[in-house]
């Protein structure tokens, strides 16, 4: 670690937290529908749309909408993967998506995973990516900002069954915020030299005298919402190490920034709505608390290099480089990988699978911890809260009161939903990792022996699960087994997980907002953020740490002792 | 339900999947046309490669890049990749002690692979390690190789982002320039690297 690298590291982490300031404001301004000068458009389009915005929807009808709304566009999406081959705009002359990969890229899509098990230059034509896969980029990171909107409306309101309108709040996030930054970000990244033509590729003569041919395509503007909208689907297979998708160490920069600035946006956007700054500011002290923590551990492990290859003779001075290209440097690698995974992106720009154990666990246990630190846009806010009210429950049992939030009695309804939806990941990622462990089929596609080989498995799950995308890109995951196993993996930590958060938005907006008591936990202060991090460590770590004890942990053990597998 | 559901999914569809793209696509066309068409470096008109992309360079008379992990050979840029093995893969132990080739304190981007396959730069000493081998092949002084090396050293992004490193194809670029002047007996100084 140097010094040098810590001063990027809080360069980055500064800017984003600036920008999540008016970024958080404006999007209290889109909950609130007070759109200012944009009203008037805003007006046409949703009455050309049919929808009234000021006729709210319970939190079953936001449910359906939402559900519907992703279900119609699976369908969209997979019937044009599988017709790639005869839809315009496909120089390439690309076929169809097979059935298996089609379906599992097209539930990847919707759920804002973007896991990939397909090589975008290898596979997928312009049209799959601009119309297709972009598409779902932006209205999978809208729909789940609409969700947290509803969320925070419940802890604002009081005595009310309505949330919102789903219809309205994403046409307006996906129109007022992330089409104007993607757009911005789409063009500086070309200024950065990534690409934006409708051409399939260039033929180079290199100096060697080989030929070389260099595929691009429409890369920018797909780039940007991927990072904005915390997807990180890859137009490329290697995603943002890609020279086209991460030209230089100021474009992974801006990448940093992009993905995490709606996430710690919203924890402010909360503390406005909700009428006290100070409750957002705490939330978000948490996030980046973790952030910073898991920085470190990522930068001070892959700094470090790997022991084996130092002993046969490689310099430890730049590091652990495998995987790893030289443009970025250890920091910002660090540092994207732990926001890409702590924020449910799932872009990378260093090859995770290469990491060091305990660097590469570090993203695995990020993920597990319930993709809240700081989450997916919109959804990261609404796991943190789910984390709070359990957090005040725990609070109430030590002292033996009726735990609340905000003023609002949290009582065994919301308790057992919090309960419930904090249980679905781990069901699922343990659940399906240890299914798969036994199954011939299955072990068949983990390229590593050894403890790695489970690494890559748990990591799969995981990262489907937890929505995030990112990958040990060693497992051979275009197999039937995998494409569909994972693809359930995604539905559930998407919708699974949604369903009681918006049952626990609907009974919490009908409770009244009581005053604050003398014996009210206070939920700003320091108490209140060390509290909140304990139970997100062990009510969403502790059920891992076994199968950590047999991946990531093991394998730092045996590399330490000089073992290879 | 059904009226809101369609005409936000089709409309989008053909906004921000459509339109928007393609419009940006024709104006970074017109005022950014070099990177937005891939960065491409041409030589007496011809193309021979992007600033970005990296190279297979195999000959001694050449700098050499990182290794590189795509799958039909090396530098395949219709397929990036990485090796995606483990810390304790015994392969890639095998791979690292090849490249390092007995050597000690080898710099690491010499001896692994990039996360890309396509890593269009390596680290200065890793270049400067290259001096002696590219100098005798091409029967320069060590000195006028080195003096390019130093030249092509890009510093960090602002002073401060990302690390110091050399664009493999710039500098032999630039090499090929300079073998050239002196066989046409006009040493004049190390020849400009392109930018």
């Amino acid at each position: 670690m140097t010094i040098i690298g810590w001063v990027q590291i809080a360069l980055v982490l500064g800017c984003a937290l600036l920008l999540a300031v008016p970024v958080g404001q404006w999007l209290a301004a889109l909950a609130n529908g007070r759109l200012g000068a944009l009203a008037g458009v805003d007006n046409a389009v949703l009455r050309a749309a049919g929808v009234d915005p000021a006729r709210g929807q319970g939190w079953q009808a936001y449910l359906m909408a939402m559900l519907a709304f992703h279900a119609a566009g699976f369908v969209l999406l997979y019937a044009m993967l599988r017709l790639q081959g005869v839809l315009p705009l496909n120089p390439q002359g690309f076929d169809g998506i097979p059935p298996y990969l089609a379906f599992n890229t097209a539930v990847s899509f919707i759920t804002n995973t973007n896991w990939q098990a397909y090589s975008g230059e290898a596979a997928m034509s312009h049209f799959s990516q601009m119309a297709g896969l972009a598409v779902q980029n932006f209205l999978s990171a809208a729909s789940g900002i609409a969700l947290a909107f509803a969320v925070i409306r419940a802890f604002a309101a009081g005595g009310v069954k309505q949330l919102g309108n789903f219809w309205a709040d994403i046409s307006r996030v996906t129109l007022w915020l992330l089409l104007p930054g993607a757009i911005i970000a789409g063009f500086l990244f070309i200024a950065m030299g990534v690409p934006q033509t409708l051409e399939a590729s260039a033929t180079a003569t290199t100096l060697g005298g080989a030929e070389q041919v260099i595929p691009f395509g429409p890369v920018a503007f797909q780039l940007a919402i991927k990072h904005f909208g915390t997807n990180g689907g890859g137009f490329f297979g290697v995603n943002s190490l890609h020279p086209f998708e991460g030209p230089s160490a100021l474009a992974t920069s801006l990448q940093i920034i992009l993905q995490v600035v709606i996430p710690f946006g919203l924890c402010l956007t909360f503390g406005r709505i909700v009428g006290d700054r100070r409750q957002g500011v705490a939330l978000l002290a948490v996030m980046v608390g973790f952030v910073l923590v898991a920085t470190l551990g990522i930068y001070a492990a892959e700094a470090g290099g790997n022991p084996l290859h130092i002993a046969a003779g490689v310099s430890p001075l730049q590091g652990n480089m495998e995987g790893k290209d030289l443009r970025f440097g250890q920091a910002l690698a660090a540092l994207f990988t732990a926001t890409t995974t702590g924020a449910s992106c799932g872009a990378v720009n260093a090859m995770i699978d290469s990491f060091t154990p305990l660097g590469g666990m570090v993203p695995l246990f990020l993920i597990q911890l319930g993709e809240v630190l700081p989450g997916g846009v919109g959804s990261g806010l609404y796991g943190i809260l789910i984390f709070a009210l359990l957090a005040v429950f725990v609070a109430g049992l030590m002292v033996g009161r009726t735990p609340e939030y905000l003023g609002k009695k949290v009582q065994a309804r919301e308790v057992k939903l919090a309960m419930l939806a904090v249980l679905v990941l781990p069901a699922v990622i343990l659940g399906l990792t240890a299914t798969s462990l036994v199954l011939p089929v299955a072990i068949a596609s983990l390229q590593d022996a050894g403890p790695h080989g489970l690494s890559e498995m748990l990591y799969a799950y995981t990262s489907a699960a937890g929505n995030n995308g990112s990958a040990f890109g060693g497992l051979t995951a275009d197999t039937p087994w995998l494409n569909v196993t994972l693809a359930i993996a995604m539905v559930l930590g998407r919708f699974a997980f949604v369903i009681p958060v918006l049952a626990i938005a609907g009974s919490l907006a009908a409770k009244p907002r009581t005053p604050e008591g003398p014996g009210t936990l206070p939920t700003h202060g320091p108490l209140f953020i060390g509290l909140l991090a304990g139970v997100i460590l062990i009510l969403g770590g502790l059920q891992y740490l076994p199968s950590l004890a047999l991946g990531p942990i093991a394998e730092h053990v045996s590399m330490i002792a000089g073992t290879t597998f | 339900m059904l009226r809101p559901l369609l005409s936000l999914l089709l409309g989008f569809t053909l906004l921000l999947g459509v339109a928007v793209p393609l419009g940006m696509t024709f104006v970074a066309g017109a005022v950014m046309p070099g990177q937005a068409g891939g960065s491409l470096i041409r030589r007496d008109g011809q193309v021979v490669g992007s600033a970005l992309i990296g190279q297979n360079f195999s000959d001694d008379r050449f700098f050499q890049g990182r290794p590189s992990a795509t799958s039909a050979a090396p530098y395949d840029a219709t397929s990036s990749a990485a090796s995606q093995l483990g810390p304790t893969s015994a392969a890639l132990l095998t791979a690292v002690t090849e490249r390092v080739a007995g050597g000690r304190d080898v710099p690491a981007d010499a001896a692994t692979a990039s996360g890309s396959g396509l890593d269009p730069h390596i680290s200065p000493e890793n270049a400067r390690a290259q001096v002696p081998r590219v100098a005798t092949a091409r029967s320069l002084p060590p000195a006028r190789v080195l003096a390019l090396v130093e030249q092509a050293v890009e510093g960090r992004e602002l002073g401060l982002f990302g690390e110091p490193r050399v664009n493999v194809l710039r500098l032999n670029l630039a090499l090929e320039v300079q073998s050239q002047a002196v066989a046409q007996g006009t040493p004049g100084g190390a020849a400009p690297v392109p930018r």
